[in-house]
């Protein structure tokens, strides 16, 4: 039940794109079609759960021991690039079915801020202190980024054939039609701790 | 303090060492062999990515290429003769001409022959009115007529006249970035060798297609039994034609009583007419191209 709580927060309530703003960068760059948006937000799913499979360890079994708390910003951007470029080879040689799906999204995002952002708040939220939740957590975030994007391409093939006032036109409008897709999800805010329980 | 500096520079410089070494290690250990040929090929090709070759990109061609499994040189559209020539230069394959592509529109039905069932005065974009039941036309599958395609043509190759979208083959380079814009899925390439064109896509009964419009193909099968090389089949109340069997011979579209199968009229203009061009002049333009690999 905590899993399941831990998941619905950071999908709904506490979602990267919508209510932390983070990863916008790709959210207003690759929303534009649905197969694009749903292969992006699969493989930052892939990279945050890798991220922190490894930035984890890092923290509570090296730089926290030594006191060297202050290195994570970089310590992690630095460990973050370096694993996913690894893990890129690796896919071209032993998958390459998922190498082409996946490969021209992985450099995009080696330290694509939400990423970074799901790692750091991995450490600092005092509710996940366990490696298995925070594994859970980064699921649920990577999950949350795939829904925001889907929910957004939809709202964006709509945009294509709308007639905006020409001031509106362009990213202009994409970023109001991204505030008010933002705003649908604080509904959530509340529900997801009523239903599962604090 | 100074210690404080020195430590977080030696942390990071050699988190940053561990991560390039296993970098290094990973890129030699896991390297995946690229062939030479395909290096070759590729740097041949533009590098569009336009699939008009039939593989995904420039990579999958080169590959398929440098593999042997394709010994077609002119298969890359944007890249033309000068491309098929170094690519048949590069791995000593035998030189064709790149047979163009241009765009058709399978659909002949304009004002006067489609009939409406409601007036749009909705956002003029063939998108828009398709969401509001599929278009204006009672035919559910015809040209909207609103021009997404011609706004979409980079070269101005297209025009709206009477309701129908006409495509200027003088002008049209075979990008296919019309066949993407079209809501109801009415444009394709085709090689420009081809002169019979079933201008239909209504595959509803013959009884129903009339009522829609008069130029749609009822399905009769007149074309079917009268083809002399067997080229056309009927499915589905639509006909089909089978271009590694056809001749151009016009036999069809002299016998269409709908006048849905079309022949070019040569002038560049793909309007098609009933006309047929003159018989002189076919076995001008067949003789003209005889290298003209095997049809898929």
């Amino acid at each position: 039940m905590k899993f399941l709580m831990i998941i619905m927060t950071s999908v709904l309530v506490n979602n990267y794109v919508l209510s932390r703003f983070l990863g916008i960068c790709p959210f207003l760059g690759v929303s534009k079609k649905l197969n694009q948006a749903t292969g992006m937000g699969v493989a930052v799913t892939f990279v945050m759960l890798l991220a922190t499979s490894v930035t984890w360890p890092i923290q509570k079994f090296l730089l926290d021991r030594f006191g060297l708390g202050y290195l994570q910003t970089i310590v992690f951007i630095l460990v973050i690039a370096a694993l996913v470029q690894f893990v890129e080879i690796v896919l071209k040689k032993y998958i390459p079915a998922l190498h082409a799906s996946l490969g021209i999204y992985l450099p995009l995002i080696t330290t694509n801020c939400a990423v970074l952002g799901v790692t750091i708040n991995n450490i600092r939220d005092e509710t996940i202190n366990t490696f298995g939740k925070a594994m859970v957590n980064s699921l649920g975030c990577g999950i949350g980024f795939l829904f925001a994007m889907v929910l957004f391409s939809g709202v964006r093939s709509r945009l294509e054939d709308a007639d905006p006032p020409k001031a509106f036109r362009g990213l202009p409008i994409t970023l109001i039609a991204a505030a008010i897709t933002s705003l649908s999800l604080f509904g959530f805010s509340g529900v997801a701790t009523g239903l599962f329980g604090g | 303090m100074l210690t404080a500096i020195l430590t977080a520079v030696l942390v990071v410089a050699a988190t940053g060492l561990i991560c390039s070494v296993l970098l290094v290690v990973a890129a030699k250990y896991f390297h995946v062999p690229v062939d030479e040929k395909e290096i070759k090929a590729r740097a041949c090709l533009p590098g569009a990515n336009c699939g008009a070759c039939g593989y995904t990109g420039c990579d999958g061609y080169a590959k398929a290429l440098a593999s042997g499994e394709e010994t077609r040189s002119n298969l890359c559209v944007p890249g033309a003769d000068a491309v098929a020539k170094q690519l048949s230069d590069a791995l000593g394959l035998a030189y064709a001409d790149v047979i163009e592509q241009v765009a058709t529109i399978h659909c002949g039905g304009d004002c006067a022959q489609a009939k409406r069932r409601a007036d749009y005065q909705g956002i003029s974009s063939c998108a828009a009115a398709n969401l509001i039941y599929g278009g204006a036309g009672i035919c559910p599958v015809g040209c909207i007529g609103l021009g997404d395609c011609a706004k979409a043509c980079p070269n101005g190759a297209i025009c709206i006249e009477n309701g129908l979208a006409h495509i200027d083959t003088r002008k049209c380079t075979g990008c296919g970035i019309c066949t993407k814009t079209c809501p109801h899925h009415l444009i394709d390439l085709m090689p420009d060798v081809e002169r019979v064109l079933v201008t239909c896509s209504n595959t509803d009964k013959g009884a129903d297609t009339r009522k829609a419009c008069t130029h749609g193909c009822i399905g009769c099968k007149k074309c079917e039994k009268n083809c002399p090389s067997g080229a056309i089949t009927v499915v589905d109340n639509l006909a089909r034609i089978d271009y590694s069997k056809c001749t151009n011979c016009d036999t069809c579209a002299k016998g269409c009583p709908t006048g849905c199968i079309m022949i070019s009229d040569f002038s560049g203009i793909h309007r098609y007419t009933v006309v047929p061009s003159a018989p002189a002049e076919k076995t001008a333009e067949k003789t003209a191209d005889p290298s003209e690999p095997a049809k898929v």
